[in-house]
């Protein structure tokens, strides 16, 4: 009979902890609005709001529930900004209707020269699914600020100038918490995996 | 006297296939001492105002040279450019003095390295089409070419031409 008891007891006492450490589970990961990684990494995600390159809003409260990509560029890269894109495009093309679960976002750090017309011009050559986001330079300052991300306007000969800027594209979960990076030199299936992890993020929730 | 006319065409016919899809495959160049191996530019997006062009470049004679930029009818011109990447940041700087090519050296400019960049371009690069242009050479002087335009690196097996320690 006591044995039963403390069997009981045990049991009960396992079943509390285990609902304790569930809701605080869930309040850490739902409730952090920063969205802070356990990983010790730089803290990623954060409030932005800038407007793409077809005139809609989109700030980090209209993709709540959704997953999505970020990657920093502008239009005046020759090199690592459109083979990003030519490559997302291609991988979007190969995961087809998967990708359909996530949103690509390609936020300009040149606002300046990157005018919303000048965007929707430069997205046409890409998957149609992704969107060119810019604001203002207070606007595209929170953006960086929010991902940890790094531009800066670096000036050349006769006014030009380049932009210094973050390259790797950063996976967002669909609470909007840090999923980790995308290398593109990272072998095409492991980048085609980490796509379908996060396009599956917003069934699992995990 | 048929028979011996028969024979001798079909090896020069083989030949003259051979020569052109040589020079279809290897598609290079050469001016002097200075060979230009395989000169290649990625299709660009729609309006873009900048676009990377990639190509190697021997040098075969006793004294170094330097590819300084060059011309095209496509673009307002090329420059010698260098994209480093360093803790995830991505930096990109015009070499005005260009890139010296060592005696006896070849170097490589690909993607993520150093590579030529056309400033506005006057029209969209498109797969598969072509472009002349004129590259400048401190001693060798100019060296005519034509790129070809394609979407991804030509992927080689074995590469010969890596110089000076590129990471991938």
């Amino acid at each position: 009979m006591s044995g039963l008891r403390a069997f009981r007891l045990t049991v009960w006492a396992a079943i509390v902890v285990l609902g304790m450490f569930v809701i605080v589970s869930t309040q850490l990961s739902g409730g952090s609005p920063t969205g802070e990684t356990s990983t010790g990494t730089a803290k990623v995600g954060g409030p932005f709001s800038l407007v793409s390159h077809t005139g809609e809003r989109v700030d980090n409260q209209s993709l709540v529930g959704r997953p999505y990509l970020v990657f920093f560029g502008f239009t005046y890269c020759p090199d690592i900004c459109p083979t990003t894109l030519f490559e997302l495009t291609d991988l979007m093309t190969e995961l087809g209707p998967v990708a359909d679960g996530f949103e690509v976002l390609f936020i300009t750090v040149d606002p300046e020269r990157d005018t919303q017309e000048a965007l929707a011009s430069y997205m046409t050559s890409f998957d149609s699914r992704i969107l060119a986001l810019r604001g203002t330079a207070a606007e595209t300052d929170a953006a960086l600020k929010a991902f940890s991300a790094y531009a800066k306007k670096v000036p050349l000969e006769a006014g030009e100038y380049t932009m210094d800027h973050t390259a790797g594209v950063f996976l967002m979960k669909s609470d909007g918490s840090f999923g980790g990076m995308m290398d593109m030199h990272e072998p095409r299936e492991t980048r085609l995996e980490k796509l379908r992890r996060i396009a599956r993020d917003q069934v699992t929730g995990s | 006297m048929s028979s011996g006319f028969k024979l001798t065409v079909k090896p020069i016919c083989m030949l003259a296939a051979m020569l052109l899809s040589t020079s279809a495959f290897a598609h290079q160049f050469s001016q002097g001492d200075i060979k230009i191996g395989h000169p290649w530019s990625r299709v660009t997006p729609s309006a873009a105002p900048v676009a990377g062009a990639y190509l190697t470049v021997t040098n075969s004679g006793s004294q170094p040279d330097r590819l300084t930029g060059g011309s095209t009818p496509i673009a307002d011109r090329i420059e010698v450019h260098q994209m480093t990447m360093d803790d995830g940041i991505a930096r990109m700087r015009p070499l005005p003095d260009g890139i010296e090519i060592a005696a006896g050296a070849s170097v490589e400019l690909a993607p993520g390295g150093i590579h030529l960049m056309l400033i506005k371009p006057n029209q969209q690069l498109i797969e598969g089409s072509s472009f002349k242009a004129t590259l400048e050479f401190a001693r060798a002087g100019t060296v005519e070419i034509e790129f070809v335009v394609q979407r991804n690196p030509t992927v080689e097996t074995g590469s010969g031409n890596e110089h000076g320690g590129h990471t991938p």
